[in-house]
């Protein structure tokens, strides 16, 4: 209903590139941008605030991993190392040279990268299953790496404290501050890869997820740009790890580990692959719904059953309602949230006058 | 496709309903003292948390039927961190704006990622037999209460029961020590490799790489080519079963491996095939195993008057006794708080304040004498060996520590280094 492009014409070709295409669009940036800055940190408890920053931070891996999987149609089972990689790396440089957060951010995530294109590199002879597999080696490597050297893990207790990042002496500390650090980031990001995607290297990832020979045919180098998709995903990847390390106060592989490279990829598949709005949708659909479902159970369990029981069964119902809600969006929209979002707009938008 | 507006519109209310939902519980009511509490139910442990988690909140559940402390009701809102991170500090979260005076934390990675939130906010947690060995050190952790023995002090007196079991003397003799190839694994390894120097016995040590559901290897390797004069099994999870299983089937004697307390439950006993397979286990507890213990009984007569069985979780006796365990620490540190307060609601540094007050606990015998004091919040280090004889746990050693020197010096170092390198 207002998202309609009736009426607007575009007279030269920057207009037809704007990253808004919609005026509309750019009103609902400027609201959002009002919702996330002012009303969130407002109306948010210290709770709710705790969870949006997980979310914040799980949106920036996401997005990393979307780049790779969604956009390029290659397969990273080794996400979550990726992260670590990017912890032990800034974690190390604070302690050791106390870098500051703006330049430990990129650090880790260079880190990140470099280690990225070279497990990428066999995704120049293999796809598919057996690069998920090449991946998978990559996660066990990397964590046997940093329980092992304690040059990397800082101890034999592979876990490195960090002080809270700060601003001209100001510390970030509560997670309200902290929301406002992890806010930017993850729009650095988000606006960053929606710039990037429509970019030459944007495009070039779409024409090799789609059909890599017709892709190197008309001129694209696989080899490059296959590496660049592991890099830049990597180092997203670096940089999730940087912001977690910052976010507990301390850098711990075993909070990287295969089960958190296997969240992500449900994040991006949930959202929808190929979307940096899915990927968003994900990361929040993910982080959100095992609290949310033991909220709903511990408060409304009572009903069906003594309060005993509640506490036993409620972890494993929500296991249970987990694992189930993840078919059902799976099976009810393959193409994830962001597509059910689309047929939701799409709905309003030629309302009350569908045909 | 035909556009189905009524699936979406109840498709966008249920996500609102979902968000709603998700709004924070109601504060206390006047008079209850909060403790959050962190368990694993689900997720790699959760044969641990299913019998701890019962144990603590029946022993709360006795003290509230007997009137609470002074009148003040205790509520433990449970919640199941799986084991993993991000949602521990969620729930972390919510215990803190729920009012709680303190967190029970489960997980060693969970209580790492903690530590600076609890130091931040002053409140107290407690993590029993795991997480940080260095936090024993209370002048550099102030609000972190591992309450029972760390890994440290259980290495240390495993190497002591094996001294004691081998005739006095380790000079030239053999020990293997198998653990799970992670950092609470590794993490005994300087006060082994300390000890192996000053009590002149060989060391090997054997990794069973996570998630530890093969040890075929280091079970042949131990049995039958290094054939050692004793064992400590330090593993979690699956492993101390199939070690158990192996060791057995490969005709080595299990009256020479000691477990340390994590491989030390019935579950692992049953897992391994029985009680008869694991004739002469010796396992390591920081709380009584078995049945006999006042406290217990009284627990039993609570649910008897309320007409109701007992849980099964209770015949799980090693885990639930640390859980009653855990929750009579906090009812006693509670009690100290209260006293600090004049009987107003203690503060969260009441609390840590009450755990530091801590004195000559025994709970009936059940637990060893534990005195917490501002500079050891490891309350002792005390641990008590049991061997498996016939369909039981029988004690072997009264409540003893071992090599007390070397594991507080090591604490009070590894402390000092920690706390000058976070800052």
């Amino acid at each position: 209903m207002f998202h309609s492009e009736t009426g607007v014409f575009k007279t030269s070709y920057a207009a037809d590139m704007a990253l808004y295409p919609l005026p509309v669009a750019r009103y609902a940036v400027i609201a959002l941008a009002i919702v996330f800055l002012f009303i969130v940190p407002l109306v948010f408890s210290p709770y709710l605030m705790t969870l949006m920053n997980l979310v914040l931070i799980a949106v920036v891996g996401a997005i990393g991993l979307d780049i790779l999987v969604g956009y390029t149609g290659q397969i990273s089972i080794g996400h979550g190392a990726f992260m670590s990689v990017g912890a032990y790396t800034a974690a190390n440089l604070i302690v050791r040279t106390g870098l500051p957060f703006w330049l430990a951010i990129p650090a880790g995530g260079a880190m990140a990268a470099l280690i990225g294109i070279v497990i990428g590199i066999p995704s120049l002879r293999i796809k598919g299953i057996y690069l998920a597999v090449a991946t998978l080696a990559a996660q066990f490597v990397i964590e046997w790496m940093i329980n092992h050297i304690t040059w990397i893990s800082g101890g034999i207790e592979a876990s490195i404290q960090v002080p809270p990042p700060s601003i001209f002496g100001f510390k970030l500390v509560t997670a309200y501050r902290l929301y406002f650090f992890l806010l930017f980031f993850a729009a650095l990001a988000i606006v960053a890869t929606l710039n990037w995607m429509r970019s030459r290297i944007g495009r070039a990832f779409i024409a090799i997820r789609d059909q890599d020979i017709a892709a190197e045919i008309i001129g694209i180098n696989i080899f490059k740009y296959k590496l660049y998709a592991f890099a830049i995903s990597s180092f997203y990847a670096g940089v999730t790890g940087v912001l977690y390390t910052y976010y507990y106060g301390i850098a711990n592989y075993e909070q990287f580990g295969i089960d958190v490279s296997i969240n992500y990829l449900a994040m991006i598949l949930i959202g929808g692959l190929g979307s940096i709005l899915g990927a968003i949708f994900g990361a929040t659909f993910i982080t959100i719904l095992p609290e949310a479902a033991r909220q709903f159970l511990t408060h409304y369990g009572g009903m069906i059953m003594s309060q005993d029981a509640v506490t036993n069964v409620v972890p494993n119902l929500q296991l249970v309602l987990f694992g189930g809600l993840i078919i059902f969006f799976l099976v009810a929209e393959p193409e994830g949230l962001n597509r059910l979002w689309r047929s939701i707009r799409n709905y309003f938008r030629v309302w009350p006058f569908s045909y | 496709m035909r556009e189905r507006p009524a699936t979406y519109i109840a498709l966008s209310l249920g996500l609102l309903l979902g968000l709603a939902v998700a709004a924070p519980a109601q504060a206390a009511d006047k008079g209850t003292i909060i403790i959050g509490m962190q368990c694993d139910r689900t997720g790699p442990t959760q044969v641990v948390g299913t019998a701890l988690c019962p144990g603590t909140h029946d022993y709360i559940d006795l003290i509230n039927s007997r009137g609470g402390i002074d009148g003040w009701k205790l509520d433990v809102p449970e919640v199941d961190n799986q084991y993993q991170v991000p949602p521990s500090i969620a729930e972390y979260e919510q215990a803190k704006q729920q009012g709680a005076v303190g967190v029970m934390i489960y997980g060693t990675p969970i209580t790492a990622a903690l530590n600076s939130r609890l130091e931040q906010d002053h409140i107290p947690g407690t993590s029993p037999g795991f997480g940080i060995a260095a936090s024993a050190d209370g002048k550099y952790y102030p609000y972190l209460f591992p309450i029972a023995a760390n890994y440290w002090s259980q290495a240390a007196a495993a190497v002591q029961f094996a001294k004691q079991q081998l005739g006095g003397s380790l000079k030239g003799k053999k020990i293997a020590y198998i653990f799970y190839d992670n950092p609470a694994g590794h993490e005994p390894l300087p006060i082994l490799d300390e000890l192996s120097k000053t009590e002149g016995f060989q060391l090997q040590n054997f990794a069973v790489p996570p998630p530890g559901v093969d040890v075929s290897s280091q079970v042949l390797a131990i049995a039958q080519q290094y054939r050692p004069d004793f064992v400590i099994d330090h593993t979690f999870g699956k492993s101390p079963a199939l070690i158990i299983k192996g060791l057995q089937q490969n005709g080595y004697p299990l009256n020479k491996v000691v477990a340390m307390v994590w491989a030390s439950g019935e579950a692992d006993i049953l897992g391994a095939g029985g009680w008869n397979v694991a004739q002469g286990y010796y396992t390591m507890q920081f709380a009584g195993a078995g049945q006999d213990y006042p406290v217990i009984k009284q627990i039993k007569a609570m649910y008897k008057k309320e007409g109701k069985s007992p849980p099964d979780a209770l015949n799980s006796t090693v885990y639930y006794n640390r859980g009653v365990f855990q929750g009579a620490v906090w009812v006693a540190a509670i009690r100290n708080a209260l006293k600090l307060s004049h009987g107003k609601k203690p503060t969260p540094t009441d609390v840590a304040k009450g755990f530091e007050m801590i004195k000559d606990f025994k709970l009936g015998g059940m637990v060893p004498p534990i005195t917490i004091s501002a500079a050891d919040h490891e309350g002792g280090g005390w641990v008590r060996i049991f061997q498996v004889k016939g369909d039981g746990f029988v004690a072997k050693t009264p409540w003893f520590r071992g090599f007390r020197k070397v594991v507080v010096d090591l604490e009070a170092k590894t402390a000092q280094q920690m706390a000058s390198k976070a800052n």
